[in-house]
C-alpha cells in the first residue's frame, strides 16, 4: 500500500525509460548538430558529404521541416531549427539520422557551418543597458510604498544575485518515434507534457493532433526541466521519423543536453524596505530583473510567479513589486521546481535577515513579527486572502521540536571559542501558492474503464517522473471505488486516451488528477448503485450504497453484502457503461494581469525548517550539521512519498543556494557542462543529521482527499541552509556588519564574504 | 571472447571488444539495468560488479571485462525470483523515487555491505559518494542500506 508503484520493477532493472526500449533492429538513431556561437549569422553550409555517407538516412535543415518551424510553447518566438541567425550556443541547426552515433557524429564532422560572429549579450545588467525586454514590464502594487517609505524610521535597501540552476535529472531528454499508418506517428517521449508534445510534433510535421500519439510511462526525472524542452527532442526525433519512415530515438548526451536545453532563471534583484524599531515591515518595493534567455518560453509565468511570491509568508501592508524578463543569448531559460517563487522569496528572506543584524535581533522575531495573521493583516499584496494559515503553529511547534533558542546559545558559546570555526544557525518558512496563475491550466481529465471480471484500468493526464503520482493516484482510485489496489492498474499516460491536458507541473498533479479520477469513479458508482440496488433487493437510495473493501452495500443494512466483482458482471449483462471520463477544473481562481490583482491559487501550502552548519572561514567550506523540518501536507495520501518530496525538494534547493554554480565563458559557452564541473548535492552533502515530519491533524478543505500538493514547496526550505551559513559569517564581524552575499553562497562567495568583514 | 554475466557465459565476438561495456550489454545483450547518464565516470547510474568491485562500466571496455564476474542488477534477484533483500530493503525504506539511479545504487551499496556489513550511517554515506541521486535527497536511500545491513551480517 505504502510502496511505490513501480519500485520492484525499478529495483530489479525492469523498469523501462524511453533509451531503454529497442523496437526494431530498423531503428535509427537521431542527433543533432547545434549552434557553437552565441549570437552568430548562418552564411551558409553544404549537406551533400554528409548525406553521401554510408549509414546516414537523413540530414535536414529548416528547408526540410514540412510545416512550421516553431517550437515556443507560448509565445512563438523559437525556432525548431536556426534559419539565418543563432541566437545562442546549443541551438539546433542540423539534424541527422544515422545507423548508430558514431556514424551520426562522423556525418556531423561533414558539415562546415560559416558563421559571422556578432556580438552576444550574456549578462543582465547588459540586458538592462540595451532593454531588450521580452514583454512589457509587470508591476503588482498596494499601498503608497514611496509615501511610506519615506515616512520609514529605519530603512535598508541593496540588490541580490540569484543563480541559474541546471535540472540534472538523470534521465537525459529523450524520445522515440515510430512511424504509422499513413501520416500517423507515435511518439516515447520523456515529457512532463504529453500534449504539448503531440501538439507541436503536429505542427512541425504540418499534420493534425489526431494524427499524432504521445505515450509516456515514466521519466528518470524531469524538475521543470522536461515541461517545454521535451518538446524540441520531440519534435527533431519526429521530423527525422518522417523523413526516413522509420523509427528514430533521440538520447541527448549528457554534455549536449546541459548545452542545449534552459536552466533557472538568473534574477537581479534591487529591493528597499522600512520598517519600525521591532522589526514589522511598513513598505518594501522590489525590482526582479530576469534572465529569460534567448527566447520567451514560460518566463512570463515564473516571472509572475516570483512576483506573486515577493512577500513568501509575511504581511506587508504597502508593497510594490516590479517584473521584467530580459532577453539574453543564452539557451532560453525555463520550469525549474519552484518556478520562479524561490527567486522571489530569496530577496524577502534576505531583506528579514537584514533587518534582524540592523536591530540587533535574532531573526526569528523579525519573522513571527511579519508573519501573515489569520484575522487580520491576512491578505496579500495581490489581494487575494490567506486563508487556513498554518504559520504559527508550524513556527511553534517547530520552535520546540529544534530546540532552536537553547542552540541558538549553545552556537554562541562554541562561536566565543573558536576562532576559524563557525556555526550559524536560521529558521525559513514558506508559504506556497498552489495552482497554475494561468487560471485556465487548472483543469485535467481521466477515463477509468471496468472490465467484466472486475480489473480496473485508471488513465489520467499526469506524467509519472518520480514524485509517486501515479502511487497516489492508484490509491485515490481504489480508495474511492471501494476496491483493493491489486485489482487496479494505472496506465501509461497517452494521448489518445486523455486528451489536451495541462503539463504536470505546478505541484498540482495529483490535485487535479486525483480529482479527475474521482469525478470519474462518482459518474460510475452512480450508474453501478443502481444495479447494486436491485441485486441487494432494496429499495433505498443510490447514494446510500457504499463501495467498499472489495464489497458493495447498503449502508443502513450493512449485513448484506455483494462483491463488486459480482456487481460487474451483472451490470454488463444489464448493458451498464462500466467505462467513464472523468474532468476537473480548479474552482474559483482567477487574476487580472493588467491590475495585478486577484485569486491566483486554490491554497497555500506551508512549511518551516531550521537548519545549523559550521562554516570553516578560511576555506569556506561549510557542512550542514543539523535541519529539522515540519511540512503541511494536509491529509497525505501517502506520507511515505511525501516525505520523500520534503527531503529530495530541500536537497535540490541546498544544491541550488550553496554548491550548483553555473559559469559561462566571455563568449557564452558554457563552462560547467558536466558533473565533473556542476556540483549537484552528493549523498555527502545532506544534513549530518536530518529530521523531516509532516503537520498532522490539518486537512485541507475542498481538496482530493483533504490532500496538498507537496512538489515545490520544500525547495524553498533551503534558504534555513543559505541563511545559516550567513549567520555564521556574520559571527566573524559580531553580527554587526552585514555580509556580502549572493546565491549560491558558494566556497568562494563565502571566504570573500569573510575577508570583507575582517 | 568470453563474459561471465550473472553468472551465465556469453559468446563475445572480438569485434566488440573495443565497445563500452555499457553500450554492449543494453544494446547486444538487452540488459538495460545499466543507465547511460553521464558517460564519463562520474555518475553511478552504469555501475555494476567486476569480480565483487564497483566499477562505472561507461569507462570500461568489453575486451577488459574478459574473464572477470559481472553483476548486473538483472542478477541481484535470489535464486527463487524473490527480490534480494537488500532490493527489499530499498522498496521499504522509499528509496526510489524515478528509479534511474537506483541499479548503480543497489549494486554499490551491495559491494559495500559484502565487505562491511555493520557499517555507520557515516560509512554509508561515504561508500555511496561515487552515486549521484537527483529525486531522493538521499535520507531514505541511507536508511535502506542500514536496513539491509542486519541481512549481511547474518550471511
Amino acid at each position: 500500500m505504502l510502496l511505490h508503484e513501480s519500485a520492484i520493477k525499478q529495483v530489479t532493472g525492469e523498469a523501462v525509460f524511453v533509451n531503454d526500449m529497442d523496437i526494431s533492429s530498423e531503428m535509427l538513431t537521431g542527433h543533432v548538430v547545434y549552434s557553437k556561437y552565441a549570437h552568430a549569422k548562418i552564411l551558409g553550409y553544404d549537406l551533400k558529404q554528409a548525406k553521401a555517407l554510408s549509414g546516414v538516412y537523413a540530414v535536414l535543415s529548416y528547408k526540410d521541416i514540412p510545416g512550421e518551424n516553431q517550437v515556443g510553447p507560448v509565445a512563438k518566438d523559437e525556432l525548431c531549427l536556426a534559419e539565418d541567425v543563432v541566437t545562442n550556443i546549443g541551438q539546433a541547426i542540423i539534424l541527422i539520422a544515422a545507423k548508430d552515433k558514431n556514424t551520426a557524429l562522423e556525418a556531423e564532422k561533414l558539415i562546415d557551418i560559416k558563421y559571422e560572429v556578432l556580438e552576444p549579450i550574456l549578462e543582465i545588467e547588459k540586458a538592462i543597458e540595451k532593454n531588450t525586454l521580452i514583454a512589457p514590464v509587470r508591476k503588482i502594487e498596494r499601498g503608497n510604498v514611496e509615501k511610506e517609505l519615506n515616512k520609514s524610521k529605519h530603512k535598508i535597501s541593496g540588490v541580490l544575485e540569484t543563480g541559474a540552476q541546471e535540472h540534472w535529472y538523470l534521465e537525459t531528454q529523450s524520445c522515440l518515434c515510430i512511424p504509422g499508418e499513413d501520416r500517423n506517428i507515435k511518439a516515447y517521449s520523456s515529457t512532463q507534457h504529453p500534449s504539448e508534445t503531440q501538439a507541436i510534433i503536429a505542427e512541425v510535421l504540418g499534420i493534425k493532433s489526431n494524427e499524432v500519439e504521445v505515450e509516456v510511462r515514466r521519466l528518470g526525472g524531469a524538475f521543470g526541466g522536461k515541461e517545454t524542452q521535451a518538446n524540441h527532442i520531440a519534435a527533431w526525433s519526429a521530423l527525422l521519423c518522417n523523413a526516413t519512415g522509420k523509427p528514430v530515438k533521440i538520447h541527448l548526451f549528457r554534455d549536449d543536453d546541459q548545452i542545449i536545453t534552459g536552466k533557472r532563471h538568473r534574477f537581479l534583484s534591487k529591493y528597499e524596505a522600512g520598517f519600525d524599531d521591532e522589526g514589522k515591515i511598513i513598505s518594501y518595493s522590489v525590482e526582479l530583473n530576469a534572465d529569460a534567455g534567448s527566447a520567451t518560453d514560460l518566463s512570463m509565468a515564473i516571472l509572475e510567479r516570483a512576483m506573486l511570491h515577493a512577500d513568501n509568508a509575511y504581511y506587508i501592508p504597502n508593497m510594490k513589486v516590479i517584473g521584467k524578463a530580459y532577453r539574453t543569448n543564452l539557451p532560453s531559460n525555463t520550469a525549474f521546481r519552484g518556478f520562479g517563487g524561490p527567486q522571489g522569496i530569496a530577496v524577502i528572506e534576505t531583506v528579514i535577515d537584514k533587518i534582524a543584524r540592523y536591530l540587533g535581533k535574532d531573526s526569528v522575531e523579525i519573522r513571527e513579527k511579519n508573519f501573515y495573521k489569520k484575522e487580520n493583516d491576512n491578505i496579500t499584496h495581490y489581494g487575494e486572502k490567506v486563508e487556513n494559515n498554518r504559520l504559527q503553529v508550524i513556527y511553534e511547534k517547530i520552535l520546540k521540536s529544534s530546540e532552536y533558542r537553547k542552540r541558538r546559545l549553545e552556537i554562541n558559546q562554541f562561536n566565543s571559542e573558536n576562532e576559524f570555526e563557525k556555526r550559524g544557525i536560521a529558521l525559513t518558512p514558506v508559504k506556497f501558492g498552489i495552482s497554475f496563475t494561468t487560471a485556465f491550466l487548472n483543469q485535467a481529465g481521466a477515463l477509468v474503464n471496468i472490465y467484466k471480471d472486475g480489473s480496473v484500468l485508471v488513465n489520467h493526464g499526469g506524467t509519472e517522473m518520480g514524485q509517486g503520482l501515479y502511487t497516489k493516484i492508484l490509491r485515490i482510485a481504489s480508495l474511492e471505488l471501494g476496491v483493493s489496489e491489486e485489482k487496479i492498474i494505472v496506465n501509461a499516460t497517452n494521448t489518445s486516451k486523455i486528451p489536451n491536458t495541462s503539463a504536470t507541473a505546478a505541484s498540482s498533479g495529483s490535485d487535479i488528477n486525483g480529482m479527475a479520477v474521482k469525478n470519474a469513479i462518482d459518474i460510475l458508482k452512480d450508474r453501478l448503485a443502481s444495479v447494486a440496488l436491485e441485486l441487494l433487493g432494496s429499495k433505498s437510495q443510490k447514494e446510500n450504497i457504499i463501495f467498499e473493501n472489495d464489497f458493495v452495500f447498503d449502508k443502513n443494512k450493512p449485513g448484506k453484502k455483494i462483491l463488486f466483482k459480482e456487481l460487474i458482471p451483472a451490470a454488463y449483462l444489464k448493458q451498464v457503461s462500466l467505462s467513464s471520463t472523468g474532468f476537473y477544473k480548479t474552482p474559483d481562481i482567477w487574476f487580472d494581469r493588467e491590475k495585478g490583482v486577484g485569486n491566483p491559487f486554490h491554497y497555500f501550502a506551508f512549511g518551516m525548517a531550521v537548519t545549523e552548519v559550521l562554516v570553516d572561514t578560511l576555506t569556506g567550506y561549510h557542512k550542514i550539521l543539523r535541519t529539522d523540518i515540519l511540512h503541511d501536507t494536509g491529509d497525505s495520501i501517502n506520507d511515505e512519498i511525501d516525505i520523500g518530496q520534503v527531503v529530495g525538494g530541500f536537497v535540490q534547493g541546498v544544491g541550488w543556494c550553496t554548491t550548483e554554480e553555473i559559469k559561462w565563458d566571455a563568449k557564452g559557452n558554457l563552462l560547467t557542462h558536466s558533473p565533473d564541473t556542476y556540483k549537484i548535492p552528493t549523498i555527502q552533502d545532506i544534513p549530518a543529521d536530518f529530521r523531516v515530519e509532516l503537520l498532522k491533524g490539518y486537512p485541507n478543505p475542498n481538496t482530493i482527499r483533504n490532500s496538498k500538493a507537496v512538489g515545490e514547496p520544500p525547495f524553498m526550505l533551503a534558504f534555513s541552509v543559505w541563511l545559516a551559513i550567513k549567520d555564521a559569517i556574520s559571527v566573524v564581524g559580531n553580527h554587526k556588519s552585514e555580509p556580502e552575499f549572493s546565491l549560491p553562497a558558494t566556497n568562494e562567495v563565502i571566504v570573500l564574504a569573510v575577508e570583507k568583514i575582517r | 571472447m568470453k563474459l561471465i554475466i550473472n553468472k551465465k557465459e556469453y559468446n563475445v565476438p572480438d569485434s566488440y571488444g573495443e565497445k563500452r561495456l555499457t553500450d554492449y550489454i543494453r544494446d547486444e545483450l538487452d540488459l538495460t539495468g545499466a543507465k547511460n547518464a553521464c558517460q564519463m565516470n562520474a555518475c553511478g547510474a552504469c555501475a555494476v560488479l567486476l569480480n565483487n568491485e564497483v566499477i562505472k562500466i561507461c569507462h570500461v571496455l568489453v575486451k577488459d571485462a574478459e574473464g572477470k564476474e559481472i553483476l548486473t542488477i538483472e542478477g541481484m534477484e535470489n535464486p527463487d525470483g524473490t527480490l534480494h533483500q537488500l532490493q527489499q530493503a530499498f522498496v521499504d525504506a522509499g528509496a526510489i523515487q524515478c528509479g534511474f539511479c537506483t541499479p548503480g545504487m543497489v549494486l554499490t551499496a551491495h559491494a559495500f555491505l559484502m565487505k562491511n556489513p555493520k557499517p555507520t550511517r557515516e560509512q554509508i554515506r561515504k561508500a555511496l559518494q561515487g552515486n549521484l541521486c537527483r529525486c531522493t535527497g538521499y535520507q531514505q536511500i541511507i536508511d535502506a542500506v542500514e536496513m539491509a545491513s542486519e541481512y549481511y551480517r547474518k550471511n
